[in-house]
């Protein structure tokens, strides 16, 4: 169980020395107990105490480091139930799946075609971290495929409960940290030893809650706490009660036997139904999965959940916002027309592509819009004629730019005669209303 | 140490709204728990998944859709085709054929297709107007005063004209209000005071609390409904304890995912594929996050999504 301020407050000098930086004992207590401050902050405390403070102050559910290829990402950690409490601090993460019962032909085509989704979205690469090979029947077919994952760059989840196999996966695939989800009542201690002697993380599955709970707690006596939560697939609705009532109990009931990220199967649960495992990845992406495996990647799958991890993740302190200023595209100078649009940094992702991909050079005015989309930014009165005016003045666009062209988003088209009068000079051309629409609109305005 | 299951039930509900009369009558909201949360408390009512039609009909649509529809004559056929699906649970009509920046079709136009499409259909029905606030004041009252007795829910009253529609809908011809704010949990609030300062029972009305598609600044919505749901439920805000519905498909069938054509994007593949995914994971999102309806497009989505309620209730 958590402490209190006063808990930890009787274990301090009581000096009120100030080294903390804090006024008094009780005042850094407080605030160890909210779990803003480290204990180990306070210099004048035995090991002893530090060791036993540690353990009880720790964040209620853990933060691991896993393995996809080179790069490393974090799960768990997570403080909150829900983003505008704080913030979400690690992302759910992908995987697409392998199984000994697929033929060579049929392994190569599946992994290739995952493979291929891979892009970036607003400065974050979009893809499937992990592959995740499932061990059915042919012992050696998985340790072949598990090896095949290992030439990707991506991280691997190694589904098998016969510790044999496992063994001989593991060996195989060591060097990439694979995640072994294996554990359970039965086999829980020789898995749990050939996990923490390769250093890598354990999933812990069980029947029920009741047994993945007390699964968990022997693991946990064994000293491993390098663990993920299998949610089962016995059916959709229990899975989403497991998902929710882990991450619950972890930090509502701060019941830290349950403090660990999940890992949720959603290619088991509605096997062969992509428009399901999208929906499932929807669902588990707000509601506490941590990995989640489908069958396979698309596009069609990803554009829209990859979107929607990009989105909830995002910390509600921080709006994403680019600097202000001239972006020339496509090579264009001071003859090539402007665009104008808002610094919402959705916005200059999606805008900016549609130009790029129309190959017309063409100059992307971004105006101070406090970091709000075209139309939010227009309702809160940070995008007006005025604005507009004012952007053009400021920076020197009429020195900077010959052309007198000016394209302005087709949402605000009724700003349109304002900016005329404000802009004399200028040409004021009333966009598409869609950023897909520019690539046709700019061909044709070139030609 | 057998395993402490956390219970969160709490003892403010959200109202229950019937909407439609006879056999085929729905309830929207009702439950005492976070969406989906079966394991605090039962939900006696699921959400609900509603077709939406437009009278402009859907040209320009992927196969799928306008296949769907390739054999309907009328608004009305469209209508009874897309109720006679079991996983449907309401009509939206969509009047978008009154935009006076578009067809700017007569409100008696109007209030005849909607007349057709009530009397084609056996199942609850939800009016959207065109999105003009002044036009769709007067379209509402027309419509409400048509389709009396038939407890229809009209979206939406706006801060811009919600008077005269909650006084035609809510008051003259008591059928339901749909109250539409912008991703605001302050503002939701705000109209749903108004309107019931009119006069309009609490229970009449249901929010629309403001949508946008996955990726799409979708962290504001969820950020938006998890708020009002707590307000609704922990703080028993009987100003926020209106049960809330989602237009999913006019969102979501308007990103570049979903109308970048393939001949455009040849490595994102089908572009039927793609919209039917952005429709599921943005539903399937409104949902987790509170939706007690979503208004979906494509058969496919409207599968997907009811069975996926069907599964988790
Ligand atoms: C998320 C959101 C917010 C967030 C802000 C997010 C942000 N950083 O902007 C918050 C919650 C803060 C917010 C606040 C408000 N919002 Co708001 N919000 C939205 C929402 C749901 C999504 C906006 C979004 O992210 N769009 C995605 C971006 C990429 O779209 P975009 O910038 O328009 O860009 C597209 C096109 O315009 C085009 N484009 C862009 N630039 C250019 C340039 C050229 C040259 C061309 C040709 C095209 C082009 O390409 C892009 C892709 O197609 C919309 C509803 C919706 N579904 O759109 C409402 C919406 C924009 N909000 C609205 C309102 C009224 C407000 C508020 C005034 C109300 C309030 N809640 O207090 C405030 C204003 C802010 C303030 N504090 O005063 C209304 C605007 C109504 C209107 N028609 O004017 C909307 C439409 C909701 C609604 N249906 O009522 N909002
Ligand atoms: S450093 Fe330790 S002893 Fe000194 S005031 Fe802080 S908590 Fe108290």
């Amino acid at each position: 169980m958590a402490l209190k301020g006063l808990d930890i407050f009787k274990l301090t000098p009581k000096t009120n020395c100030k080294d903390c930086g804090n006024p008094t004992c009780m005042a850094f207590s407080m605030k160890v107990a909210q779990g803003a401050l480290d204990i180990s902050k306070c210099p004048h405390l035995s090991a002893d105490v530090l060791e036993k403070l540690a353990e009880s102050t720790a964040p209620p559910m853990k933060s691991l480091t896993v393995k996809a290829g080179d790069t490393e990402y974090k799960i768990g950690g997570e403080t909150v139930l829900f983003r505008h409490e704080k913030s979400f601090v690690s992302k759910s993460l992908y995987a697409f799946s392998l199984c000994d019962t697929m033929s060579d032909a049929e392994a190569d085509a599946a992994l290739d075609a995952s493979l291929k989704v891979d892009y970036e979205r607003i400065s974050e690469r979009m893809y499937a971290e992990f592959i995740s090979v499932t061990y059915e029947k042919n012992a050696d077919r998985f340790v072949e495929l598990a090896k095949k994952a290992m030439g990707t760059d991506r991280g691997i989840i190694l589904n098998c409960t016969d510790f044999e196999v496992a063994e001989a996966a593991v060996a195989a695939t060591a060097a990439a940290k694979p995640i072994l989800n294996g554990a359970n009542a039965s086999n829980y201690e020789k898995m749990s030893k050939l996990a923490t002697d390769n250093g890598i993380i354990l999933g812990v599955g069980g029947v029920d809650l009741d047994e993945l709970y007390e699964t968990t707690e022997k693991i946990e006596a064994l000293g491993n706490k390098n663990l993920i939560l299998d949610v089962g697939c016995r059916s959709i609705k229990s899975a989403f009660e497991a998902a929710v009532q882990i991450r619950r109990a972890a930090l509502l009931n701060k019941d830290r036997v349950f403090g660990y990220p999940s890992l949720v199967n959603v290619g088991a649960l509605a096997s062969g139904d992509e428009n399901m495992q999208a929906a499932l990845a929807s669902l588990f992406t707000l509601k506490y999965g941590s990995i989640i495996v489908l069958e396979k990647m698309t596009y069609a799958t990803s554009l829209a959940v990859h979107g929607l991890r990009q989105n909830v993740f995002t910390d509600p302190q921080k709006p994403m916002k680019i600097e202000p200023g001239i972006y020339p595209l496509n090579k264009a100078d001071e003859n090539a027309p402007c665009a104008i649009t808002v610094d919402f940094a959705l916005t200059y992702f999606v805008v900016s592509g549609e130009l790029e991909r129309s190959g017309v050079p063409v100059n992307l005015l971004i105006s101070d819009a406090g970091g709000y989309s075209v139309l939010t930014a227009w309702a809160a009165g940070k995008l007006s004629a005025s604005s507009v005016a004012k952007f053009i003045k400021d920076y020197d666009v009429e020195n900077k730019i010959k052309n007198r062209t000016l394209i302005i988003p087709g949402k605000v088209a009724v700003l349109k005669g304002e900016i005329q009068d404000k802009l004399p000079d200028w040409k004021v051309i009333v966009g598409p209303n869609e950023a897909v629409a520019l690539v046709k609109f700019m061909k044709d305005f070139a030609s | 140490m057998p395993f402490k299951k956390p219970v969160q039930k709490f003892s403010a509900a959200i109202n229950a709204v019937e909407l439609g009369v006879g056999e085929n009558k729905i309830v929207l909201g009702g439950q005492n728990v976070m969406p989906f949360y079966t394991f605090d408390n039962e939900i006696a009512n699921p959400p609900k998944v509603g077709a939406e039609i437009s009278d402009m009909g859907f040209e320009d649509q992927v196969q799928g859709i306008t296949g769907f529809y390739a054999d309907c004559a009328s608004v009305a056929d469209m209508a009874k085709k897309a109720a006679a699906l079991d996983s449907v649970d309401f009509i939206c009509l969509r009047l978008e054929s009154a935009d006076p920046n578009g067809k700017n079709a007569p409100v008696a136009d109007c209030v005849h297709t909607a007349k057709a499409v009530s009397d084609a259909i056996d199942k609850p029905l939800v009016i959207i107007g065109c999105k003009n606030d002044e036009k769709d004041a007067v379209l509402f009252e027309k419509v409400a005063e048509a389709l009396q007795g038939k407890n229809a829910l009209y979206l939406s009253a706006k801060e811009e004209n919600y008077k005269s529609i909650a006084a035609a809908v809510g008051l003259a011809y008591r059928q339901k209000v749909g109250a539409e704010s912008s991703v605001d949990i302050n503002l939701a609030k705000q109209l749903n005071v108004l309107i019931s300062q009119i006069g309009v029972d609490g229970k009449s009305i249901v929010m629309n609390l403001g949508s946008a598609a996955a990726g799409y600044g979708f962290e504001y919505v969820v950020s938006t409904m998890d708020r009002v749901g707590a307000a609704a439920l922990s703080q028993n805000d009987t100003m926020l304890q209106m049960p809330v519905i989602t237009p999913v498909s006019t969102e979501s069938w308007s990103v570049k995912e979903s109308i970048a054509t393939q001949e455009d994007m040849p490595h994102w593949g089908s572009q039927e594929q793609r919209g039917v995914s952005m429709e599921i994971v943005t539903a399937a999102a409104d949902l987790a996050s509170g939706s007690s309806a979503v208004i979906l497009r494509h058969p496919a989505s409207i599968e997907t999504i009811s069975k996926l309620i069907k599964e988790l209730i």
